[in-house]
């Protein structure tokens, strides 16, 4: 349990920590975040974040487990690039920071990689983090570098802890590191890999950005495009570290994350609170998987369906491809109709029909008459479902001329 | 995605089955295309595991890298898949038909007639998905720098010969591939998104095997099913082991494959290696005879494995085909084709001509022309599904840039002058709402030769055109040329023929506002950082 610092559980921490029941809390990383933040009206998710339950295991229990994985080649060469990094004092990473800070190429540089206690307990690593990266602030002449430090921020009202790759702290500024796999090949990367990238990272600056506010007693700034003047504050620019073309030479790249930043920031507020998400759920409901002594959860599927039902969900087709519970959620959405499955803009289209049943009827109720829509006055049918009933008489009519049906 | 494909999607989900979205097959399909199902090696980008490839359905043939990190065997499955592509692509440069054009002559401006060699066909390569597409991009950029032995300095690991010419190839036909309307490469899941609509999201439809499964029951899945619970069971249904039934169409492969079936694999065929050159060195040759039985089995189980990973997809694609080759082809693809014909032959001469590999990076008149061909072939595309297609038709109708009916009325005028003309006025009755403003230029679909008009009146219900060409010489209209009262008539709001854009400067002459004209750039030596 990592509450411990927080003093006595408040009440909405320990209605979270009886959702999971005994199971350890699992921490919200940035990649979570991310993904929460790009579907902010979830919920479930928010729900089960904040509960830190095991959304792999309660996805298995529910009968649907998410497809998620990492092959042993992906991460051994994922470990490989790593360690090239580190070489010849983490050059790759410096020197193209060295350039951007105009710092001489020839001038000694004396690198302090504090110890971070990577073992320890979330809170206690948290703590550690927090005081290092004081400490280095207050050196204005030496480099530091953090490697893989945790970083807290509050989420909706609970406590999430963070790790980039690597922090580099110089001249009372922070500059956050990462470093990812896909290549950089002919100066330029797959722009949507990018973009995920710098939105994680941007969750990265804005845990820092409130580190340093913590640190001076000060609040975050309104503006999400301000930079921070404060000891130890981040940069609004990352460095993506990438294999360059087909090698595993790093390249350090920098990615303005400021737009990011400011999407990150606004998606965060727009989150539930979970206090207002607790206070909305009925009593006694637990996502407790009550595993028995060998570790086999024994909660029925059913009930625990039930469970997890008590929290809506914002289901988008996307969710497949970042949420553990989206085959679940999927299976849902298929059994209400709801027309969600089709795609987040097929919602937009139909405006106020909400289920496949509905719009289908609602495109045949014109279709029967005869060849002239349901056009009149006062016919009822508000303007979505009065194009829909236009489209499936061009579409009928186009099926009949094609001589397919 | 337009209402008409989202209507097409609710009745997939209501019938559980997909629905179509087109009426004919709107892309060419070759009668001898070359199937390929690429695997990467996770981890590394572009880097290739396996490739089941072939022309006969009934005889794929595997190629796959035994220790992906090994430089030395990439290059010999490189090169054994180059064996089996360009004798592919290169059969299709014997057959010419010859056209007669003329040129202007450089020197002295004048027209000199010129003989042109278009070939008869095209190659065809499908693979499954816009993965294996990029997959293919990826090599191709890998390999076509490639210096090899014959280069005048092969560097330290020059490449079998054929490497880089299957570089270049694989590069000209990713780069075709993303022209509209272009079929010399074509992805399975993106010709079955543009012909039938299922009861999935865009996103799901990606996956070939769950696609597919709206159409025809999944092998393997018992009671025989289409549709949602089928779409998911090829999806996600595991064995006892955690494996998928269904492999992924890659070119990834599925993360717990990898862990519990591919690396022990690999594992062991490394061992194997590792014993015979351990007996090699020794000079033990009862050793080396029992090693190296030892790793012809790896090698066969490590085939074994990867064919079971790729032989689900390969039926997948052919099955892909069979549902396309039943739809009747649409009228305009003899004439896109030709353009594919062209772009063959015109990467066919380039290699024949000893020209260098692609560049990295295009230099601003070529990106700006290729740009323009886009965006060319793009409108052309639209134009030619439409007329092709009454459901393409009428995707254009519900957007209100076309509209259908029959001619109630036809009222003959004739315009004014010494030599007046026929412009009857024609009163069609529509159920269609077009945004037809009076003086609005509009178009006759179908008409032979084409038929100009204009908007002279729009109320719901009917519209007034007056047709303004495409009538003949005469004083009256030639016999036909314009549709009695009761013909059903299409009118288009769009032209229909694309507009020509505005002709680009030669590289040489590039402006300084986009570089200037490009400077040689002495192209890294390819060897050095590449795949190390």
């Amino acid at each position: 349990m990592n509450v411990s610092h927080l003093g006595q559980a408040s009440p909405p921490l320990r209605r979270l920590s009886e959702l999971r029941g005994p199971a350890p809390q699992r921490s919200l990383d940035a990649r979570a975040l991310a993904a929460l933040a790009a579907n902010p009206g979830c919920r479930r998710r928010a729900l089960l974040d904040a509960a830190g339950v095991d959304k792999t295991a309660l996805a298995q229990q529910l009968g649907r487990p998410a497809p998620f994985g990492q092959s042993p080649f992906a991460i051994r060469r994922g470990l490989q690039f790593e360690s090239r990094l580190k070489r010849d004092g983490y050059a790759v990473l410096l020197a193209p920071l060295r350039r951007r800070l105009g710092v001489p190429e020839d001038e000694a540089l004396s690198l302090a990689v504090p110890d971070l206690l990577p073992s320890a307990s979330p809170a206690v690593r948290a703590e550690r983090t927090a005081a290092a990266l004081a400490e280095a602030a207050a050196d204005p002449a030496g480099w530091t570098l953090l490697d893989h430090p945790l970083l807290r921020l509050d989420v909706a009202g609970s406590p999430a802890y963070l790790e980039p790759d690597a922090v580099v702290v110089h001249a009372g500024r922070c500059t956050v590191v990462e470093i990812k796999s896909f290549p950089v090949l002919d100066g330029s990367a797959d722009p949507a890999n990018v973009g995920a990238a710098a939105r994680q990272a941007a969750v990265y600056v804005l845990a820092l950005q409130e580190a340093a506010a913590r640190l001076a007693g000060r609040p975050l700034s309104a503006g999400p495009y301000a930079v921070q003047d404060l000891p130890g504050a981040p940069e609004l620019t990352v460095l993506l570290v990438c294999p360059k073309d087909f090698s595993s030479l790093p390249v350090a790249v920098p990615v303005d994350v400021r737009r990011e930043l400011a999407v990150t920031r606004r998606q965060l507020s727009r989150m539930t609170r979970i206090d207002q998400l607790l206070a909305a759920l009925p009593g006694g409901v637990t996502f407790d998987l009550a595993r028995d002594a060998s570790g086999t959860p024994t909660r029925p599927a059913g009930e625990l369906a039930a469970a997890v039902a008590a929290v809506p969900a914002a289901y988008a087709p996307e969710c497949i491809s970042t949420c553990e519970l989206g085959f679940h959620c999927r299976s849902q959405a298929r059994c209400a109709g709801a027309v969600e499955q089709l795609g987040r803009g097929v919602r937009g289209e139909l405006g106020a029909l909400r289920t496949v049943a509905e719009a289908l009827a609602a495109a045949e109720q014109g279709g029967g008459g005869g060849p002239e829509p349901a056009l009149e006055e006062g016919s009822g049918l508000d303007e979505a479902a009065e194009r829909l009933v236009y489209a499936a008489r061009l579409r009928a009519e186009a099926l009949a001329a094609g001589g397919v049906r | 995605m337009s209402l008409l494909s989202t209507l097409a999607r609710l009745e997939a989900v209501r019938a559980q089955r997909a629905q179509p979205l087109a009426t004919v097959r709107h892309r060419h399909l070759s009668e001898r295309p070359m199937v390929l199902v690429p695997l990467a090696a996770a981890g590394e980008s572009g880097a290739p595991l396996a490739v089941l490839l072939g022309t006969d359905r009934e005889a794929p043939r595997l190629h796959f890298v035994p220790q992906p990190l090994n430089r030395t065997q990439r290059w010999e499955f490189l090169a054994a898949v180059a064996r089996e592509v360009v004798p592919y692509l290169e059969s299709f440069g014997d057959e010419v038909e010859l056209l007669e054009g003329s040129e202007r002559d450089p020197v002295s401006g004048e027209k000199v007639p010129v003989v042109r060699e278009l070939c008869a066909d095209a190659p065809q390569l499908v693979v499954p998905n816009a993965g294996g597409v990029s997959h293919l991009a990826l090599l191709g950029r890998s390999t076509r720098f490639r210096r090899t032995v014959e280069d005048p300095d092969p560097g330290e690991y020059p490449s079998p010969t054929e490497v880089p010419l299957l570089g270049r190839w694989l590069t000209h036909l990713t780069d075709r591939a993303q022209v509209p309307g272009s079929s010399l490469l074509l992805a399975m899941t993106g010709l079955l998104s543009r012909h039938w609509a299922t009861g999935q999201s865009n996103l799901e439809d990606q996956h070939l095997a769950a696609r597919l499964a709206w159409h025809l029951p999944p092998a393997g899945l018992e009671p025989p099913a289409v549709g949602a619970a089928a779409a998911e069971w090829v999806e996600s249904a595991r064995d006892g082991d955690g494996l998928l039934l269904h492999p992924p169409a890659g070119p990834a492969t599925d993360p717990k494959f990898d862990e519990r079936v591919l690396a022990p694999a690999i594992l062991r065929h490394d061992a194997a290696v590792a014993v015979r050159e351990r007996a090699e060195a020794a000079r033990d040759g009862a050793e080396v005879r029992r090693a190296a039985g030892l790793v012809e089995q790896a090698h066969a189980e490590l085939a074994r494995v990867l064919l079971a990973a790729t032989l689900p997809t390969w039926h997948d694609v052919w099955r892909g085909l069979d549902l396309l080759r039943a739809l009747p082809a649409a009228g305009h693809l003899p004439d896109r084709w030709e353009g594919d014909r062209w772009s063959f032959t015109m990467h066919r001469d380039r290699v024949a001509a000893g020209e260098p590999p692609q560049p990295r990076r295009d230099d601003a008149v070529t990106a700006a022309r290729k740009l323009a061909q886009r965006e060319r072939e793009q409108a052309r595309l639209e134009i030619q599904e439409a007329l092709d297609d009454p459901l393409a038709m009428a995707e254009r109708r519900l957007a209100g840039e076309a509209f259908a009916g029959e001619v109630v009325d036809v009222v003959p005028e004739w315009s004014a002058g010494r030599s007046p003309k026929p412009r009857p006025l024609l009163v069609v009755r529509t159920d269609d709402r077009p945004h037809a403003d009076p003086g609005r230029e509009a178009h006759r679909a179908h008409a032979e030769p084409a038929q100009r008009a204009e908007v002279v009146s729009a109320a719901p219900g009917e519209v007034v055109v007056r047709l303004l060409s495409g009538m003949g010489r005469r004083k009256d209209p030639e016999p036909g040329s314009v549709p009695e009262p009761g013909t059903a008539v299409v009118f288009t709001l769009f032209e229909l023929a694309p507009r020509q854009s505005a002709p680009l400067p030669e590289p040489a002459d590039t402006p300084w506002t986009h570089g200037g004209p490009p400077v040689a750039v002495e192209d890294a030596p390819a060897g050095g950082d590449e795949w190390e």
